[in-house]
């Protein structure tokens, strides 16, 4: 059937759309990383579709959209879904406040990979505003989780 | 679900592919710039993220147009009536000025300036990587635009292009940490080079002098002498000089003239060389 096999991609491009879209700097400070709470819920739920190489591919079009270096967010993305998927069979059972402190901790690797290679190329200097996706991340896991579980479940993806 | 026996490399080395691959892209991009001319073709293949994305902005700014009252339009008539007329002033006394100015320069046998080519291009989005300091428009190669061709607003430089698309590009701010452009003093001509320092509303100038002259509220003009941004456009006001002794220079901030934080149509300009050949080939 076609909308069980395009439900993955249809999510990461609604997922990078979320990423990009406008929004005032106000709001712009506090924007979920949607791109990594996506792919890491997939890798949560089916390690076997979605992991390192689908994360270096999502990473790479973030990187052209954002106008980065190439290879900045591939970088970070493989990292985080690495971890999450070399231990998905553990974070399964876990409750989903747990889940949500680990996707904290995944979500502050990767912002601040990013910030160190970009530290790196550009000399830019660290605002602890830059780490306010992660409690934005966190507090959104949950809902995004339920969310996704549902649309998996109503589609029996596997 | 058969992971025991899963096809393709384990997962550690998919890992270490992926990194070794980033590191390398990245080395290839930044360091080596390899990506200049593919740049644009994969801008445009992921522009309909960009536009659909844009979308939300774009029905609400269309359905605020709409809702805008009578008495509200008849306002702002007058005032762009009333703006266009003393523009029109301004603009006679200049074209006299600019006769002159090219009459004065060809007795003195120096080059005459031509007009530059320019066309006004549209805001569609605001990078929200919060390193560095983005913005998109909406014209690219098909409209002639090229890389560090330089981008202008109603009150003065905002930056240039950094990447281009097929049918939009991008700008870098001349706030962002990475900018830098070469300026004069309106007042006495001092040359300068401002640098931005990634926060929308500030400039810095380093490497001044303590006996440079240098007031606050110093009208800054570009000076053309980066080659990439036309001579004498407005570009910032100094805003503090902190004259610490201690220090080898002085500490002096600027402001951008232009409206960063509130840009909507922006004007894109050519290079005075090619509009020189496009006359050529016009009259010959």
């Amino acid at each position: 059937m076609s909308l069980r096999t395009y439900t993955i991609p249809l999510s990461i491009i609604i997922a990078l759309v979320l990423q990009i879209t406008p929004m005032p700097s106000v709001v712009d400070l506090y924007r979920p990383d949607w791109v990594l709470l996506v792919l890491s819920y997939w890798a949560l739920a089916l390690p076997n579709r979605v992991s390192v190489g689908v994360a270096f591919i999502t990473g790479l079009i973030l990187d052209i959209l954002l106008g980065t270096s190439m290879g900045i967010h591939s970088f970070a993305m493989c990292l985080c879904i690495y971890i999450l998927a070399a231990n998905y069979q553990r974070l399964r059972n876990y409750s989903v406040w747990q889940q949500s402190m680990i996707i904290g901790i995944m979500s502050a690797l990767y912002n601040l990979v990013v910030f160190w290679f970009q530290h790196l190329l550009t000399d830019i200097y660290f605002l602890f505003e830059y780490l306010w996706p992660v409690a934005s991340s966190m507090i959104i896991w949950p809902w995004l989780f339920w969310l996704l579980r549902k649309i998996r479940r109503q589609l029996r993806l596997k | 679900m058969n992971l025991m026996f899963s096809k393709g490399p384990s997962l550690p080395n998919r890992l270490v592919l992926g990194l070794l691959l980033s590191v390398f892209l990245i080395l290839f991009d930044h360091k080596l710039n390899g990506f200049a001319t593919t740049r644009v073709y994969l801008n445009s293949f992921v522009s309909p993220l960009q536009y659909l994305a844009n979308l939300p902005g774009e029905l609400l700014s269309v359905s605020a147009s709409r809702l805008v009252s009578h008495e509200q339009l008849f306002k702002e008539n007058a005032q762009l009536t009333r703006e266009a007329l003393l523009m029109s002033e301004q603009l006679q006394k200049f074209r006299f000025l600019e006769a002159e100015n090219d009459r004065l320069r060809s007795l003195l046998n120096s080059p005459v300036k031509n007009n530059t080519h320019r066309e006004v291009a549209e805001l569609m989005a605001v990078d929200n990587n919060p390193y560095s300091l983005q913005i998109i428009i909406n014209k690219g190669t098909l409209n002639d635009v090229y890389e560090s061709q330089p981008v202008l607003d109603d009150k003065g430089i905002v930056g240039q292009i950094m990447q281009v698309g097929s049918t939009n590009s991008r700008v870098l701010l001349i706030t962002d940490v990475t900018h830098a452009l070469p300026v004069r003093v309106a007042r006495n001509n001092v040359r300068l080079i401002v640098s931005g320092t990634g926060s929308l509303n500030e400039l810095i100038i380093q490497h001044v002098p303590h006996s440079t002259d240098l007031n606050e509220g110093d009208l800054l003009l570009s000076s053309g002498l980066g080659r990439v941004f036309p001579e004498g456009y407005p570009v910032a006001e100094i805003t503090s000089i902190v004259s610490d002794e201690g220090r080898p220079f002085l500490q002096v901030k600027a402001k951008p003239i232009a409206q960063l934080d509130r840009l909507k149509y922006l004007l894109l300009l050519w290079s005075e060389t090619d509009s020189d050949e496009s006359t050529k080939d016009v009259n010959p």
